[in-house]
């Protein structure tokens, strides 16, 4: 059984060169990895005998504007055999895109998409990258910060395209 | 095509329509379909506390052919907007719209972009009941208007009916 600190002690061992930062806050583990490492790593931490977090719980967006680089996607992942908890995040700047995480768990497919939906945030070699809430040909991401709450033209007369 | 056929040849026709409407009015059915919390208190109107089956409503169908009233319950998003739109399309006439709850009147509290702000943007509206959500007393006043406003109809002015009758 591997517990929280041998998690760490291995993912320093493994890449040492990745961790940007690592903190722990009442036994809730945060590792923030640059991007281009992403699929690495949880390719590891996935196929791992050891740690085996085959569980992707939730993968999200946060959008920090105006900071740069301005967005970040957090991975929460569950390894059911040791009952352990590890959140991955990773900065990705306006217009650039982070490598998929699909073809290790199938659940990111939907959850990558909905990320792009919301934050305009392209996943590379994501097998099927199309909105997943907003309706095909929907301009704009809603989520982002700079973008109006009520989106741009709310109140104008809706047209229906049949 | 059915009664209306023969009404130019009837001089029947105001105790035809009175026939024909005392029918409709307590025969109103339903089409089954909810898009938010408004359809709760639709379906709470249908058990047995409120009953709609009291002014014939009861049975609401699953196929949009065999009805006659869409209630438009709860929020619609411009997504699922083509696709209520194809339902109503789908009813054969006679057919009636209420729009239930702020959402289906106005869009409510959705004063944003994924929100069709009032379902009369795409649906010719006849009542619309307020409320967040309403009673299901509010649902049935609606239905009895309703079934007033059926009382006054005359099948000569219908749209359909006109031009089957080539009065233009």
């Amino acid at each position: 059984m591997a517990d929280i600190q041998s998690l760490i002690d291995k993912l320093k061992g493994k890449f040492p060169a990745s961790i940007q930062q690592l903190k722990t806050f009442r036994g809730e583990v945060t590792v923030t990895l640059p991007k281009e490492d992403i699929y690495a790593i949880c390719q590891f931490l996935s196929s791992d005998s050891e740690l085996q977090f085959q569980f992707l719980t939730d993968l999200c967006g946060v959008d920090f504007f105006p900071e740069t680089p301005r967005f970040e996607v957090v991975y929460l992942l569950y390894s059911m055999k040791n009952n352990l908890r590890l959140r991955l995040k990773a900065k990705v700047a306006q217009g650039e895109s982070i490598p998929s995480v699909e073809s290790i768990w199938k659940a990111a497919n939907w959850l990558e998409r909905e990320v792009y939906d919301l934050f305009g945030i392209p996943f590379e070699n994501h097998p099927d990258l199309r909105r997943i809430l907003l309706w095909d040909g929907y301009e704009g991401f809603p989520l982002r910060k700079d973008y109006p709450v009520e989106g741009p033209d709310f109140d104008k007369p809706f047209v229906l395209e049949v | 095509m059915g009664v209306e056929t023969y009404l130019d040849k009837t001089p029947l026709m105001p105790y035809l329509d009175k026939v024909v409407n005392w029918g409709r009015k307590y025969s109103i059915w339903p089409v089954t379909f909810g898009l938010a919390c408004c359809a709760l208190e639709m379906m709470v109107a249908s058990m047995a506390t409120w009953d709609i089956s009291r002014f014939g409503s009861e049975i609401f169908r699953p196929s949009p052919r065999q009805s006659d009233l869409m209630i438009v319950a709860g929020t619609l998003t411009k997504k699922m907007a083509p696709m209520v739109r194809r339902i109503y399309d789908q009813m054969p006439e006679p057919k009636w719209v209420i729009a239930m709850g702020a959402c289906a009147c106005s869009g409510g509290i959705f004063k944003t972009y994924s929100v069709v702000q009032g379902v009369d943007q795409i649906l010719p509206v006849d009542f619309y009941i307020p409320g967040c959500p309403p009673k299901p007393e509010a649902l049935l006043a609606a239905l009895v208007k309703l079934q007033k406003k059926i009382e006054k109809e005359s099948l000569a002015d219908r749209k359909d009916v006109r031009s089957s009758l080539e009065l233009g």
